[in-house]
């Protein structure tokens, strides 16, 4: 074939667009295809697809999306994790004249993937997993606001991992660090797919995220339960209404400054360039607008979920309600106010730079003020060391450390000192890793037996944690130390022999938390194979307080047979005290949202749109736009997205319950 | 919320609602859609930002008062503004329940809309062709950028008003229908609130420089 045809058709994707000369790669890719491969079998072989079409890919549920979420986050935490470890082992050997075993186009490849894969795959999921799943429980509704809206959302999520998944078998990742500054990431300097994959997995993957703020918002304003006025949501409820506000309020500047990129890259436009009037540093402010609320955006939830665990395992009411919540929506408009600190040695002179200084360290009030409100909720509580406790008592002593070295940071003149050193890196993985990483595995050993019905095992849960938590300090508080001594981030290979006994160190404690997440996962499969002795029919486990205790494990697609009544804080604690009676008779049909496909096709549109315009395959996006566009305006003909659950259906599943709460007494 | 939480007889406190009624269908969808037009106003308040901070990086190029035609904006600004009071009167219409003059002011809403686009398009091809073309300089990246995703909206609102009309005459005024002529409404007037900042702080302070 001529070589213009080729080019119709492939755009500049080609043979050599497969890193064969990678033998890293390479072995990964055969690993993958190997695993895919038995997966897929599997499932064929067992008959599961259409199961998994009808219950779970089409499902507009929040609680089975909320596990897809859980589970997609989980699965690229091994994908992230996995370059974590790549880069130690690197940093370890390229010591005394040694290359390591990553070249240059490896590894800025591994570091940029490893920081977009954490934050945009793992902590993202992980956290909008908890909150779909959570917040439509806690008060008292039956789903979201917009069912098929939160698939969609889910799917154009997984749309951009697959992209970003993508890039390490088709081509290449970026290799500009996780937020591709220019004129870095501009055509001149990364003329190759990279920062396109980069771009490309970012849009599609945020608009599912904003789509699912807006509906999270409607959710929590709209659909709460009689009597659950504004001040007695529960405290995860409220952060997590703060979140999905940020979120809609700052996603938007992330999705125009890639466009702006992309039109600089595609279209050859001079937003970012440094000629003809172009400006890279505007670049680095506006990502920093969005990017100062993201790390809001992922640590508030956590917050919720230590609140939630603090008051439930201390057997006592949340000290200081109202003051977390007031503590919540200051730290979300500050959160605004901050992002220069990101870059104080941009140079925009004393003023400027003491103002954003001043408001970064304001904002560890607040924060501070949290951290007192939890410890005075342990304070003469009859305290439970539950796994989800030990993950908040570890959070709590953790984050303390990382938001000590933040206001540190916060000083501008300290910062000239250490920006973009490895102190950076220390602090704020100190804080994501104590704060969301560590909050998501409480969230997830606190509502697992809501989910399924039975507590995960706390043998392997607690070998688990004890290895992270101790695979955390030896890991990340050497690079303190290394960071305080000048060493930068993004290294490749070092002269200084005295240096790498901490990365040695630092290695060692990466190893610790490999095994944390084996046995986590060790601790998922125990579980399901001791579901029996695990297992819980109380709906109850914990004896916990707020709302998504008071029906089944797991809870029934309707959520609540009758739509729950509020009075006081703590709904499901109250309702205990009072001496609450289940209903048992007057069962009514339930109006419930219907299953739909398109969520799932359109996100695979828009994935092979963005396919397409990343190797300049131009029929291929035009394509799937024009599907995108038919598709999306063909569902809105469909107006019959509803149905009505059965009373004998109600019926049946209530009376099961019956039974077996009989049965636990 | 809305319904008031009485102690049921005995004294004892209601704990659930033995008789509720679901709410109603699109009991959600204003509020959502208003959330969802301030993330897309937020989106022209960054094009804004980005054109207030380069619109005076000409590179050495063309600047706004060589290239602005007020008169062609102000003909293209009527054409919007029209629109946005037809879509009014279409919307009354709706009210009172007369189909056939509802569709006709979304049809002529559309017409003027359709004018509006040409109207750009022409703007455009004649700037570019001068040579003024979004490469040439920041100012002018920022400046086809903000005004051409103004213009993409509008774009995209028409396509949304055909499928609506399709929907009205097909199903009629139903209150699905209407709920979704009431969000298009809403899309139609931003961007008309939109387009007169565009006015402003594009066209007219342009040619103040």
């Amino acid at each position: 074939m001529s070589p213009d045809l080729l080019k119709l058709i492939f755009g500049r994707l080609g043979i050599e667009s497969l890193p064969l000369h990678e033998p890293i790669v390479v072995g990964t890719f055969v690993v993958v295809a190997l695993g895919g491969i038995a997966l897929l079998g599997g499932l064929t072989y067992f008959r599961l697809w259409g199961y998994l079409w009808r219950e779970w890919f089409t499902t507009v549920d929040h609680k089975r999306i909320g596990i897809m979420y859980m589970i997609l986050g989980i699965v690229m935490l091994l994908r992230g994790f996995a370059d974590a470890l790549m880069m130690r082992g690197q940093q370890v050997l390229a010591f005394g004249g040694s290359e390591g075993y990553l070249n240059a186009h490896h590894y800025d490849q591994v570091f940029t993937a490893h920081g977009v894969i954490m934050i945009f795959f793992v902590a993202m999921p992980l956290v909008t997993g908890l909150m779909n799943y959570v917040v439509p429980l806690q008060i008292g509704a039956r789903d979201v606001s917009f069912p098929f809206l939160n698939n969609f959302s889910f799917w154009m999520t997984v749309g951009g991992a697959v992209l970003v998944m993508a890039s390490l078998f088709i081509g290449e990742f970026a290799r500009t660090g996780w937020l591709a500054y220019p004129p870095l990431s501009n055509i001149g300097y990364s003329p190759d797919v990279g920062v396109d994959y980069y771009i490309w997995a970012l849009q599609v993957a945020g608009v599912g995220t904003t789509l699912s703020g807006i509906n999270l918002i409607c959710t929590i304003v709209k659909l709460r339960c009689p009597g659950m006025t504004m001040m007695r949501m529960p405290v995860f409820t409220w952060t997590s209404l703060c979140t999905n506000v940020l979120i809609v309020a700052s996603f938007p500047v992330l999705t125009v400054v890639l466009a702006l990129l992309s039109l600089d890259r595609y279209v050859g436009t001079n937003f970012f360039t440094n000629d003809f009037g172009g400006s890279p540093m505007m670049y680095v402010n506006l990502i920093w607008i969005w990017g100062h609320p993201e790390v809001y955006i992922l640590v508030l939830p956590a917050f919720g979920i230590f609140s939630e665990v603090t008051s439930t395992f201390s057997g006592k009411r949340l000290f200081g309600y109202t003051s977390m919540v007031y503590a919540t929506v200051v730290i979300t408009i500050l959160s605004y106010l901050v992002w220069l600190h990101h870059f104080f040695t941009m140079g925009s002179g004393a003023s400027v730079n003491s103002f954003f200084g001043i408001t970064s360290m304001i904002i560890s009030i607040p924060t501070g003020a949290k951290m007192f409100n939890w410890l005075f909720t342990m304070y003469r509580g009859r305290i439970r060391y539950e796994l989800p406790m030990m993950w908040t008592i570890a959070f709590m002593l953790t984050f303390v450390i990382g938001g000590m070295t933040g206001v540190l940071l916060a000083v501008p003149p300290a910062d000239f000192v250490l920006h973009n050193s490895l102190f950076l890196i220390a602090h704020f993985h100190n804080v994501i890793i104590g704060g969301v990483v560590f909050g998501a595995f409480a969230g997830i050993s606190y509502w697992f037996p809501k989910a399924f019905g039975y507590k995960l095992d706390p043998f392997w849960g607690k070998l688990s944690f004890w290895f992270w938590v101790s695979g955390f300090y030896l890991a990340f508080m050497p690079l303190y130390v290394l960071g305080l001594m000048g060493v930068t981030r993004r290294l490749r290979v070092f002269d200084d022999p005295s240096l790498q006994i901490w990365f040695i160190i630092a290695a060692i404690g990466a190893v610790l938390v490999l095994l944390g997440i084996m046995c986590m996962l060790m601790q998922f499969a125990v579980s399901f194979l001791k579901r029996e002795q695990l297992k819980d029919v109380t709906g109850d486990p914990w004896d916990a307080r707020t709302l998504e205790w008071a029906t089944s494990s797991p809870p029934p697609d309707y959520n609540f047979a009758f739509t729950p009544v509020v009075h006081d804080n703590d709904a499901w604690w109250d309702m205990k005290k009072r001496g609450y009676q289940r209903p048992l008779t007057g069962f009514k049909p339930i109006h419930m949202p219907s299953s739909t496909g398109t969520g799932i096709i359109l996100a695979g549109l828009a994935t092979a749109m963005g396919f397409g315009l990343i190797w300049y395959i131009w029929w291929l996006a035009a394509l799937s736009f024009i599907g995108l566009l038919a598709v999306g305006i063909g569902h809105t003909f469909n107006y019959h997205r509803d149905f009505d659950i059965p009373a004998e259906d109600v019926i049946r599943t209530e009376d099961a319950r019956t039974k077996l709460l009989a049965g636990a007494k | 919320m809305t319904i008031a939480i009485k102690p049921t007889q005995s004294g004892e406190p209601l704990f659930y609602l033995a008789d509720e009624h679901p709410h109603p269908e699109g009991w959600s969808t204003s509020l959502g859609f208003w959330i969802y037009l301030m993330s897309d106003c937020l989106i022209f308040a960054i094009l804004f930002a980005t054109y207030g901070v380069l619109s005076g990086n000409y590179a050495a190029g063309p600047a706004p008062k060589d290239l602005f035609d007020l008169s062609l904006v102000a003909v293209n600004t009527t054409m919007l503004l029209l629109s946005s009071i037809t879509y009014g009167f279409a919307m009354l219409t709706m009210q009172q329940n007369k189909i056939g003059q509802t569709q006709l002011w979304l049809a002529i809403t559309g017409l003027f809309g359709l004018a509006f686009i040409g109207i750009e398009l022409t703007e455009f091809a004649h700037m570019i062709h001068e040579g003024a073309t979004p490469q040439r300089s920041a100012f002018l990246s920022s400046f086809f950028t903000l005004v051409a995703t103004h213009g993409l909206h509008v774009t995209f609102g028409l396509v949304w008003l055909v499928t609506l009309m399709t929907q009205v005459a097909r199903f009629g005024l139903i209150e699905a229908n209407r709920r979704r002529l009431m969000c298009l409404s809403m899309f139609w007037h931003f961007l008309d609130v939109v387009w007169i900042g565009v006015f402003t702080f594009v066209y007219l302070m342009g040619m103040l420089r």
